[in-house]
């Protein structure tokens, strides 16, 4: 009797449910840290139109687009994840989940190009060139520079919480009858596709 | 919860819902380049809008789960839009 009832100690105090809705409580807290840089970059947009129109310029949307196409993809591979996981096939789960890696790689990769580009033309915060500009095209920029760039730590967060869930898949820790690691994950990631849907139209394409 | 039914999305649904996703981001480029006046911002945060919905409720299982999480979503989206909307009272009209 005593071998039955200790068979599976783990799952015990299980409830994911709980773990799900604790996860959608941080998903808001991240919501409303990303919302009152809208707010800001709302505010000074609208108090100086021209100067953040001409600043945009300086951007490229075809690495905007390509970036954002990027992220698109790898929610729609991390969904599938999830779903592979719930049928109980591992194999493609974790292609799924390498696939998603990949594609957060090369969007770190191409930041990496497009903040270097601004970096050597001495664009960068606290740079001279910075310091010279008007009022209306330094706050953009900071603001670029700020909101893209905690964008991007929320990538590489993503990426480690991906990392792990793929290393369970793989030990059998995480599998068809216990997943919420995989879904939670999953969440977070699409968060950070979630923000950055929001991010693209106004760093890019400002009209 | 032994109780709550796991609703598996098909992959074919994820691949609809991403090549949705991917025409709404070529709409919204190539709205840009369109003379609209005010409209042009209006529109980008349009589709904007609309994606992010669709990001909710399907790849994070909004439209399957539990109605809770959907309470509760709606329910911050409500909050932040009350702050926006205060927040440009205040400096349109000041």
């Amino acid at each position: 009797m005593e071998t039955v009832t200790h068979t599976h100690p783990a799952d015990a105090h299980r409830d994911d449910t709980a773990s799900k809705i604790g996860m959608w409580l941080f998903i808001f807290t991240e919501i409303l840290l990303f919302g009152g840089l809208f707010i800001v970059y709302s505010v000074y947009r609208y108090m100086n139109p021209v100067a953040f129109h001409l600043a945009h310029e300086e951007l490229s949307i075809t690495m905007g687009f390509i970036n954002t196409i990027i992220l698109l993809v790898s929610s729609a591979t991390v969904a599938i994840s999830i779903s592979a996981m719930q049928k109980n096939d591992r194999r493609t789960t974790m292609l799924m989940l390498v696939a998603t890696l990949i594609l957060a790689a090369v969007f770190l990769v191409n930041k990496y190009f497009e903040w270097g580009g601004k970096f050597e033309h001495g664009l960068y915060p606290g740079s001279d060139l910075m310091k010279s500009l008007s009022n209306g095209d330094m706050l953009f920029f900071s603001l670029y520079f700020f909101m893209t760039g905690l964008h991007g730590v929320h990538i590489i967060i993503g990426m480690v919480l991906l990392a792990i869930t793929l290393a369970k898949v793989r030990s059998g820790r995480v599998n068809g009858g216990s997943y919420a690691l995989l879904e939670n994950s999953g969440l977070y990631w699409h968060l950070v596709d979630l923000i950055w849907i929001f991010l693209f139209p106004l760093f890019y394409l400002i009209h | 919860m032994e109780n709550e039914k796991h609703h598996i999305v098909p992959y074919m649904t994820h691949i609809m819902v991403l090549l949705g996703l991917i025409l709404l981001t070529v709409i919204t480029v190539l709205i840009t380049s369109v003379e609209l006046g005010a409209y042009n911002t209006a529109a980008a945060m349009l589709i904007a809008s609309l994606k992010g919905a669709v990001v909710l409720l399907y790849f994070m299982h909004l439209k399957f789960d539990h109605k809770i999480y959907w309470i509760m979503v709606s329910l911050v989206i409500a909050i932040f839009t009350a702050v926006i909307v205060v927040t440009f009272f205040d400096y349109l009209y000041r």
